[in-house]
């Protein structure tokens, strides 16, 4: 299994696809309910936790300055455990190492307003994941999957997302699949959700069998999506139908 | 905790009618839904809104299944005096929030 790893072309961010409506909410800062959640991201970066007493502010000060296009860089492979991680997954690590916490559990409010309240530093900056011998296996894994079919289905990623988007699926407009508005909140769920959420509503679409979210599968596909979308910029908080 | 967004322009000329935004995070639980159990999910809703302006009710909401998560409001009030516009609101669970901004009025 050896695809031939591609960008579509032209290169459109999903909010391209998105009606008037759910663009105006996505660009209004107020009205955008996803803000609610860096709101809350915001709070909980100075609140302290865990048995060290100290909160995310204590190590890194202001995130708007310590987080400046960080998120733009991830999914990356962590130097002391040598495994690949999300932003989720660092915030976690701080948690459980530095903070001496319970790591948070994936989409849950908390996590979801770190992660966007981190991911708001990067709106804006340019999709910057380096592919190095470092990581180029889960690379090659997460793009093996994309080109992969699966499901009752048997559909691979690649043929809505790389072959048909722009086009129909039921009442929805087909995107290209980019996770650069992540965490988003989408109109359907009534709340913000993590792109590992979103991959495995993908992956329940097409009858496959879902991986957890956080699970090396999701993370492995979430790099090489992010390769694929290089050339975009980060949305995040982005809202979606 | 409850979260909350709220925009009160900080100056406004005296009689001026000025736009006060609230966004409230609530998931605003219908009581028609069932969990995975097959148990109803208890409605939880954001049942009372109020907003006061110099200690003043301006505005009251009572929010029920028919409102979506974390609900929006937009209303106008006119600037009289200087003051605080507060805003206090309780669910279903009695949890409650606050929010408030001040408002500086110019002649």
């Amino acid at each position: 299994m050896a695809a031939d790893a591609r960008r579509p072309d032209p290169l459109k961010s999903g909010i391209e696809f998105s009606g008037a409506e759910v663009r105006a909410l996505q660009q209004d800062d107020f009205s955008s309910p996803a803000m609610l959640w860096v709101t809350r991201g915001e709070k909980l970066w100075s609140e302290p936790a865990g048995k060290s007493e100290k909160s995310c502010a204590s190590c890194h000060q202001d995130a708007r300055a310590s987080m400046k296009g960080v998120s733009a860089k991830y999914p990356k492979v962590d130097p002391g455990t040598a495994k690949l991680t999300n932003i989720e997954g660092r915030i976690n690590q701080c948690r459980t190492q530095h903070q001496q916490a319970a790591p948070l559990r994936y989409d849950s409010d908390e996590l979801l307003g770190l992660t966007a309240y981190v991911g708001l530093q990067s709106r804006g900056m340019p999709v910057n994941v380096a592919i190095d011998t470092q990581n180029r296996s889960n690379f090659e894994r997460g793009r093996d999957m994309f080109y992969t079919r699966m499901g009752q289905m048997n559909l691979a990623c690649t043929h809505c997302h790389d072959r048909n988007f722009g086009r129909k699926l039921l009442n929805d407009t087909i995107s290209q699949g980019h996770g650069n508005p992540y965490p988003v909140y989408r109109l359907e769920w009534q709340t913000m959700g993590s792109l590992h959420r979103r991959l495995r509503a993908c992956f329940f679409g097409v009858r496959a069998e879902l991986p957890p979210a956080g699970s090396p599968d999701l993370l492995d596909l979430e790099l090489f999506l992010a390769w694929r979308s290089q050339g975009l910029t980060v949305e995040t908080p982005g809202v979606r139908k | 905790m409850s979260i909350a967004k709220i925009s009160v322009p900080s100056q406004a000329r005296r009689g001026e009618l000025v736009e006060i935004r609230i966004a409230i995070q609530h998931p605003m639980e219908t009581g028609f839904r069932m969990d995975n159990m097959g148990k109803v999910i208890p409605k939880n809703t954001v049942s009372n809104l109020l907003c006061r302006y110099n200690g003043a009710d301006v505005f009251r909401a009572e929010m029920g299944s028919g409102i979506a998560a974390n609900p929006y409001l937009q209303f106008y009030i006119v600037a009289q005096d200087s003051g605080d516009v507060a805003f206090s609101w309780v669910d279903d669970r009695g949890e409650k929030g606050s929010a408030s901004s001040k408002i500086t009025v110019v002649v």
